[in-house]
């Protein structure tokens, strides 16, 4: 029948809003709901999601050692070319030439946090931090050199 | 004791005890229209903030909280950001209207003003037809808008324009026919005598099923006439940008802006009179002691407690219910909002005839 139909139509039409009322009306009074980070008062308490991209890192350890080996996979697999790396010859002990990296040159302004470099590294030499802070007095600041000063390579990396 | 009543005696003795009787009516037309831009002045301001943390809330935000304790500030701050800007008029445009325009919509907003009994005794004009007066007031605020849209010569404002004129004569009706089921209890237009018939109590609880039915059906015509969401079609910024007053800015913005909360203040008083009593308090039947206890909060805080109730009901609907469409707004207002209130009405009339209510 029409009418059935019709008050039926009208009832439920009541419930859902009614429903979506409720919702509304519980996140009203509780607002140990609120999501919102209040950023620059909550600094010190801040904890970023670790798998948000912030910069392109090169972790070195206690012994100030790395795990870059200057394959170029990283500047190969930059779709922008944010990375140069510039390599330099070791001569290791029983007189032989190796590659190693000479400076691991990252320029955060150009990167766009593809993540590509860090897919492409073989040896997981780099990898992405959550920092976010970025913002620097002068453009050049943004150009990074990822290996530490005196910094080579860990015993056993290939 | 300090009530509104007695200023208002205070102020009447006052003047007559000092100026000829056409001077007095002169003053207090003054003081009236001071007290009128004021209440409006600081209604925009109170209304904007609430709405804005009603919102944050709702949507598990915080809201404006920099400017001021709790943010109050922020509308403040606003409105002085609003009156510094340029008022910008298009090149193209009809500019008498265009400037016309939002006061058009303003006047209608104060003219309602008239008839409300903000607390026991204490209105502007309480005249014979009130609740008449209201209803065909309120209807002249689409012609404000519809001269904005128009003078814009912006295809977004006309349309929104467009829109708005087909909603409001739409739900005019609803909205009418459920102010009618009230009017039909109590047999008067006059507003304070609608307010002295509910002091047994208010018509909500002793007008049985229907009263609730003419009170749903009343808060979704005034949603829809004053333009808010879920029926803000007329600006519906996804797809018209700010639909009748995309072309406007600076304070031209700020008095349709104004107009907006002003309108659901009124609109929300009226409903606080009808269903609730106005600053009737809240009483039950024959209960004198209860009653005698509910008489020690002012009136004024009553209605102005009411008011805002509603008030906070209808940014709740903003903030939960999605935009309809044009066609759905219209299928719902012409297939089930009148239909039901006209069966509602209907049902009422013979509760009232035989007595049935409390």
């Amino acid at each position: 029948m029409f009418i059935v139909e019709y008050l039926k139509e009208v009832t439920n039409a009541v419930k859902s809003l009614a429903t979506g009322m409720k919702l509304t009306g519980y996140y009203f009074t509780h607002h140990k709901e609120i999501i919102t980070q209040e950023y620059p008062d909550n600094r010190a308490t801040l904890k970023m999601a670790d798998r948000f991209k912030g910069e392109v890192v090169m972790p070195h350890d206690a012994n100030n050692e790395h795990a870059c080996t200057g394959c170029t996979s990283c500047e190969l697999a930059c779709p922008n070319g944010s990375i140069k790396v510039i390599t330099k010859f070791d001569i290791n002990a029983d007189g032989k030439k190796k590659k190693a990296v000479d400076q691991h040159i990252y320029r955060l302004d150009m990167c766009t946090m593809c993540g590509l470099c860090i897919e492409a590294c073989p040896t997981d030499a780099i990898k992405m931090a959550n920092t976010f802070e970025h913002s620097v007095p002068d453009r050049n600041m943004l150009v990074k050199r990822l290996n530490n000063n005196g910094s080579k390579i860990r015993e056993g990396v290939e | 004791m300090i009530s509104f009543e007695n200023i208002v005696k205070w102020i009447q003795a006052f003047l007559s005890a000092h100026l000829p009787h056409i001077w007095v009516l002169a003053v207090e037309a003054v003081i009236i229209i001071i007290a009128a831009i004021a209440l409006f002045a600081i209604l925009g301001l109170v209304l904007v903030i609430m709405e804005r943390r009603v919102a944050a809330f709702m949507q598990i935000r915080f809201g404006p909280n920099r400017v001021g304790p709790w943010g109050l500030l922020q509308s403040t701050a606003d409105t002085i950001k609003l009156i510094m800007k340029e008022s910008i008029v298009p090149d193209n445009s009809d500019k008498f209207l265009f400037n016309l325009a939002p006061f058009m919509v303003m006047i209608p907003a104060m003219l309602i003003l008239a008839p409300i009994n903000f607390a026991k005794h204490f209105f502007i004009w309480d005249l014979n037809i009130g609740i008449l007066f209201v209803s065909s007031i309120s209807s002249i605020s689409v012609i404000g808008i519809l001269m904005g849209g128009w003078a814009s010569s912006n295809k977004y404002s006309l349309h929104g324009a467009m829109r708005s004129g087909a909603q409001i004569v739409s739900y005019e009706l609803s909205g009418g026919l459920s102010i009618l089921t009230i009017i039909v209890l109590c047999g008067s237009l006059k507003v304070s005598d609608i307010i002295t018939a509910q002091e047994t109590g208010w018509w909500i609880f002793r007008g049985h099923i229907p009263a609730i039915i003419a009170f749903v059906i009343y808060m979704i015509a005034v949603t829809a006439e004053t333009n808010r969401a879920p029926f803000d079609l007329a600006e519906a910024e996804s797809e018209l940008t700010a639909g009748f007053h995309t072309e406007y800015s600076g304070m031209r913005f700020a008095l349709f802006f104004l107009a907006e909360y002003i309108n659901i203040f009124i609109v929300c008083a009226v409903g606080a009179t009808l269903f609730f009593g106005g600053w009737m308090p809240f009483h039950i039947g024959t209960w004198h002691a209860f009653n005698h206890i509910m008489d020690f909060i002012p009136s004024s805080i009553w209605f102005f407690g009411k008011t805002f109730f509603l008030i906070f009901l209808i940014m709740w609907f903003r903030w939960t219910f999605p935009r309809l469409r044009i066609d759905q707004l219209l299928n719902l207002e012409w297939k089930y909002l009148m239909p039901i209130s006209m069966v509602n009405l209907l049902v009422m009339t013979v509760c009232a005839i035989y007595h049935l209510h409390f």
